[in-house]
């Protein structure tokens, strides 16, 4: 869930990104008739799953404090709906 | 009847998975909710099992859309005209931005229902995954169950919004062109 929460808000973060920055616009364009949508998206999953696949593996024996992880992933999953909000992330 | 195949494959990607996707969202989170805590209704394995099944379709339905609208769809919006063209009709994001009354529908909407689009397969994947792995051991687990069922209604309202802009949009400057594709020959009256 936390990992879900995070490629939630890698696609914010790096749609923000590179609504800022040229640099990181051109270099998120992965597939020139979708532009830099293709970039955002794929780092994204990539993200998500990496992060999926290291916390299954850290966590695999240990008894973790659910409520917390899943209040941040909530906290980090509405942030991230926010950020994608264009008239919120025009203030940045 | 008869259509371009950039409206087909609009139709498909919006009326086909993304609509699909919403009716079946407002189910799940009736049967998640009803599954995970009422005490009343028992969590029988064919229920549990159906539950299972709905959701990996759900799962598919919102790959599928994502995946059309991006990679299909999208690059056909955004198309840049040759220089010196007139007729913007075959340019949608074009045509919405050369007018201040349309503009807000690319610069608000697009901007918008493109990423926040993306939301909806990453936590129903979620969803399901913990579905599958807890079933009826869910109702156990309270703040794992609030999660699943925060993150199921995070994913209706944002394909709310993806099929709310996407349908105005496509009212607005819909994206056409391709072969012809014809569904039926009326009669001329």
């Amino acid at each position: 869930m936390l990992a879900a929460a995070i490629g939630c808000f890698a696609v914010a973060v790096l749609a923000l990104a590179g609504d800022k920055s040229a640099a990181i616009k051109s270099s998120l364009n992965f597939y020139r008739p979708t532009g830099p949508l293709s970039g955002v998206t794929t780092v994204a999953i990539v993200i998500w799953l990496v992060v999926w696949v290291l916390l299954g593996w850290r966590w695999r024996r240990r008894t973790v404090a659910a409520g917390r992880v899943i209040v941040a992933a909530l906290v980090l999953l509405g942030l991230g709906l926010l950020l994608t909000f264009p008239p919120i992330a025009d203030v940045f | 009847m008869e259509l371009t195949m950039r409206g087909l494959w609009t139709l498909v990607h919006g009326m086909g998975f993304g609509a699909l996707y919403m009716l079946a969202c407002s189910g799940a989170i009736v049967e998640l909710t009803r599954f995970t805590t009422s005490r009343a209704m028992p969590a029988t394995p064919g229920a549990e099992r159906f539950l299972k099944v709905y959701l990996i379709a759900m799962v598919v339905l919102a790959w599928s859309a994502v995946l059309t609208g991006t990679y299909v769809v999208y690059p056909w919006y955004r198309a840049v005209p040759p220089p010196g063209t007139v007729d913007l009709a075959g340019f949608p994001q074009r045509l919405l931005l050369a007018s201040a009354a349309t503009s807000g529908w690319h610069s608000l909407g697009m901007e918008w229902k493109e990423h926040v689009a993306w939301f909806v397969p990453i936590a129903i994947t979620m969803v399901a995954y913990v579905f599958i792995r807890y079933g009826r051991d869910l109702r156990n687990h309270r703040q794992l169950r609030a999660g699943v069922l925060g993150f199921t209604l995070v994913s209706f309202l944002a394909a709310g919004v993806a099929g709310f802009f996407g349908a105005m949009i496509d009212k607005v400057a819909p994206v056409q062109g391709g072969e012809i594709v014809h569904l039926s020959r009326g009669e001329t009256k």
